[in-house]
């Protein structure tokens, strides 16, 4: 069911699309209105989500420290992931983002007889996971060809780069292939390990279709049914020129392919695809572990919670510290002053 | 494994079907109730605990029962206070919104891997609490509800938030391998402070922090015993030492106050690192006090709620400022250092009547503490051997061979690594270190700690323990490693028991118990037995 539904629903928004780009003024609405729509709802549902994190203030200096501290002079501080200035945290989050470095981390733990555990090193999630965003990067980059006249250079050079071994006509991007393997490889990964298959949710899996999906539909034009890219650079140009107009004998595959990619964007802000914001904001990763350096301020810091004074304290215990030849800072009053107050 | 329990166990972990062995569960995790029965809970805390701490509805009240006398509004005042902590804490925000359900965390918590039960799979832990932020603050859940994976709150996600949230020792290791830093020991501090509001508490936790609020320590040592205690201790070092020694407490004009956890005044072997606490600044002639009023490092607010944890704390600050002391000086504890650390100076200060800590031997300024004002007894011992101030004769530690534990908190908030190492690699010669998927950022937890160290739940702390026993075990086994060090009073109680069960014959002690035995004091006689009496190697 977790798997099924969500597959059933994007199988359900192709045939939408696909009717859709079939009947009077479909193409319009697919073509031209949801573009706007989902690219609306994309911006100011991301804007908001990151607004509404920021409006929490952080409380407390709470790195995770995984190296040595900044201590004594002679013991070499671990700056990045023990980061105590910002340009190590810099540092250390230039590394999450671009190179995963936590999931770098990643083990398998086993159990064997014994009992005796062992840990195995296991990068496949890292790998993949980090092929998967790479190559969605450089499509994303790609498509910006649509939407740009002159095509500017960082376009044309990924895209020659991503076509460098010239194979195939029209030429075969490598991400392409990447993309789609590193795709099915997290689908599988999910379906087959047992921890990863029981902690996942339809939220999971919904994601991995839909841009399954996409990619298909992609790939589906590019190489086998030839779309009408000048038709298509027209209304893309014209979607964002603000004067949008559609030609006739555009294939429905690409209204299917935008449909798709339009649910994805309104999809996002809303879904664990936000981790893309996320992961800029966490204040385990993104914070200086200098707490004992510089004071860190709590805006919600409630000045009336006090300690048990000690002068209750020495009321309770006044006797027995004299007694016990313990300083005292009141003495011992003729009549002990018998108020056990708690609080 | 000597104890039968041990070895029917450890069967256990490896035979038993679960998510652990490679079986899969056939139901859904939601449709999977929480099942308390004798062993797997921790007793709930006595009406007149919870009346103390001025928490709402005290009662007498069974875990097993169904009827756990809430207030009839519980559901309500669990949803606001969500609400509440949503806008107090980015972090909780962040951590409900961002996880991806990759696994990458599931095999890292030490409790999943001796149990092998998915609940305690650091993601499932925090989707008990993201279920039902999904259900009531986002529009994916209230629209879609359990297609979106969210559930409404219900009598029994309470019983599996205090199941879950009590099988958590708010360790961090996760922490460290999930890509977005989400750290399941905040939406375990978030679960515990919503489980207070409604009472649903434990005794272990509750009746330490009364004791701790009306003595000063947990384990409700009145001023004198306190004294008397330490008394006991300064003759067992006067009869192996010769050395006599006349620490004060309470004394006001000392130049450093020293705080550290109470158990090492009084519980085995805690004591034996008191003993080379004393011994230590003996032999550099410190000017130190202790004191009776702030006579606990260790903080059990940090399992209970952020309130509770600042006002436990601020007797630091207040007895240092009373004594008037310069700077403080904290012992062996790991989450005392979390909350020093991390905590102490954002809630209790500025500490403006301190100063900056300088150790009055080596000049050495410790600007790592320079706000806080407050420095760690292996951070200060680290910097004394570095500048030769101490007379060490390391081979009077040659009947152990040492391996160290780090302890949570110090190594994953704090990142306090080399310096107890240090100090190791100079007072004793023969020490081994643990395979390093078991050490420093990637230590595992003692299995015991955030409250948890009581006696009803024994087994699942021999479970959670599993993995740091384990990784001693190789050592005892490879290298005949018999004593396993750390800088924690959680750990020198809970790794006992551990030992005893998977390992027994390896004994536990402070990384300061290693510094004073190997100490050569002014004066002393021939040692002819270590700190505990024990024989020395010939
Ligand atoms: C910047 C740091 C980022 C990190 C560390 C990161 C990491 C990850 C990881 C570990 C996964 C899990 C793979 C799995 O589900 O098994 C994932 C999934 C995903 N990420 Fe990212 N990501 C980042 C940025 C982005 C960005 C910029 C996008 C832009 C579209 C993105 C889109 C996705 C998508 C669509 C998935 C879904 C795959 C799935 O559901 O399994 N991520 N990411
Ligand atoms: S590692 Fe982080 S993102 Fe992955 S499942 Fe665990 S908490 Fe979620
Ligand atoms: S903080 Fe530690 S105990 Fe808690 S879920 Fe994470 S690994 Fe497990």
């Amino acid at each position: 069911m977790r798997i099924l539904y969500p597959f059933i629903a994007v199988l359900a928004l192709v045939l939408i699309a696909l009717v859709g780009a079939n009947l009077p003024g479909g193409q319009a609405l697919i073509g031209v209105v949801l573009p706007y729509v989902a690219f609306l709802i994309f911006l100011g549902g991301f804007v908001a989500k990151i607004l509404g994190w920021a409006k929490s203030p952080v409380p407390f200096r709470i790195p995770t420290t995984c190296g040595q501290e900044k201590s004594l002079s002679w013991i070499p501080q671990n700056c990045i992931d023990n980061p105590s200035t910002r340009g190590g945290v810099v540092i250390r989050m230039i590394l999450e983002i671009f190179l995963f470095r936590s999931l770098f981390r990643n083990t398998k733990t086993e159990i064997h007889d014994g009992p005796k555990l062992v840990y195995g090193s296991s990068k496949y999630l890292w790998l993949f996971g980090l092929l998967f965003h790479y190559c969605f990067l450089t499509i994303v980059i790609r498509h910006l060809r649509l939407f740009t006249t002159p095509v500017p250079f960082f376009v044309s050079v990924t895209e020659y780069l991503d076509g460098f071994f010239q194979v195939g006509l029209p030429v075969l991007y490598q991400t392409d292939i990447i993309f789609v393997l590193a795709i099915t490889f997290l689908f599988l990964r999910r379906v087959i390990m047992p921890q990863v298959r029981y902690i996942s949710l339809p939220a999971d899996y919904f994601p991995l279709f839909l841009i399954m999906g996409i990619a298909i539909t992609g790939i589906l034009m590019r190489y086998f049914l030839r779309a009408d890219i000048v038709s298509i650079k027209q209304l893309t140009m014209g979607l964002v020129t603000f004067s949008p107009s559609i030609k006739e004998g555009i294939s429905s595959v690409f209204f299917i392919h935008l449909f798709l990619v339009c649910v994805l964007l309104a999809y996002f802000p809303f879904s664990k695809l936000m981790h893309l914001g996320g992961v800029f904001l966490s204040p385990t990763r993104n914070m200086t572990n200098n707490s004992r350096m510089v004071r860190h301020e709590n805006p919600w810091n409630d000045p009336n919670i006090k300690p048990h004074s000690y002068a209750h304290y020495e009321d309770e215990f006044r006797e027995f510290m004299v007694e016990a030849g313990l300083p005292v800072d009141k003495g011992l009053p003729p009549s002990a002053d018998e108020d056990p107050a708690e609080k | 494994m000597a104890d039968p329990k041990a070895a029917q166990l450890g069967v256990s972990v490896v035979k038993d079907p679960s998510l652990m062995t490679g079986a899969i569960p056939t139901k859904d995790w939601m449709d999977v109730p929480a099942i308390f029965k004798p062993g797997n809970y921790c007793y709930p805390a006595k009406a007149k605990m919870v009346e103390y701490h001025h928490f709402p509805n005290p009662r007498e009240w069974t875990v097993e029962s169904d009827d756990w006398k809430l207030d009839p509004n519980w559901k309500q005042i669990i949803l606001e206070g969500m609400r509440e902590r949503l806008m107090k804490f980015r972090s909780f925000k962040i951590f409900m919104d961002c996880c991806v359900r990759c696994g990458a965390c599931a095999d890292k918590c030490h409790f999943f891997l001796g149990t092998g039960d998915p609940k305690n799979m650091p993601v499932l832990r925090a989707e008990l609490m993201r279920s039902i932020y999904r259900h009531d603050f986002t529009a994916a859940g209230k629209i879609l509800g359990r297609l979106a994976g969210a559930r409404e709150m219900d009598f029994g996600v309470l019983k599996e938030w205090f199941m879950y949230f009590y099988q958590c020792t708010e360790c961090r290791r996760c922490s460290v391998f999930c890509p977005y830093g989400i750290d399941t020991a905040e939406i375990t501090m978030m679960g515990r402070e919503l489980l207070h509001l409604v009472s649903v508490n434990t005794n272990w936790i509750l009746e330490p922090l009364a004791n701790c609020n009306r003595t000063g320590n947990h384990l409700g040592l009145q001023p004198h015993t306190l004294k008397e205690n330490t008394e006991y201790l300064l003759d067992d070092i006067e009869s192996i030492t010769g050395v006599r020694i006349n620490p004060t407490f309470n004394r006001k004009g000392a130049e450093i106050l020293f705080i550290t956890p109470s158990a090492d005044f009084f519980a085995d072997p805690g004591i034996y690192t008191m003993m080379g606490y004393l011994l230590l600044f003996e032999h550099i002639g410190l000017d130190y006090t202790m004191s009776t009023y702030a006579s606990e490092g260790g903080n059990f607010g940090l399992f209970t709620s952020n309130e509770m944890m600042k006002k436990i704390n601020g007797k630091m600050y207040a007895e240092a400022k009373h004594l008037g002391v310069k700077w403080i000086l904290g012992g062996e504890c790991g989450h005392m250092w979390r909350v020093v650390h991390q905590y102490m100076d954002t809630m209790n200060g500025p500490a403006d009547f301190l100063e900056e800590p300088i150790s009055p031997i080596t000049g050495t300024r410790f600007e790592n503490a320079a706000s806080t004002k407050m420095v760690h007894v292996s951070e200060f011992t680290a910097d004394l051997i570095k500048n030769n101030k101490l007379k060490i004769d390391a081979r009077r530690n040659d009947h152990r061979t040492v391996t160290f534990h780090d302890s949570c908190n110090p190594s994953r908030a704090m990142g306090m690594l080399e310096e107890p190492r240090y100090i190791l690699k100079n007072v004793v010669n023969k020490f081994h270190e643990m395979p390093p998927n078991t050490i420093r950022e990637q230590t595992f937890c003692c299995g015991s700690g955030t409250g948890l160290n009581t006696g009803e739940i024994m087994e699942l702390r021999m479970r959670g323990g599993l993995p740091r026993a384990n990784a001693v075990k190789h050592v005892k086994d490879k290298y005949g490693v018999n004593t396993l060090s750390c800088v924690c009073a959680i750990d020198r109680a809970t790794l006992l028991a551990l030992m005893d069960y998977w390992n027994p014959g390896v004994a536990v002690c402070g990384v300061s118990e290693l510094v004073g035995n190997a100490l050569v004091m002014d004066g002393e006689k021939e040692r002819e037995t270590g700190l505990r009496f024990e024989e020395l190697a010939s």
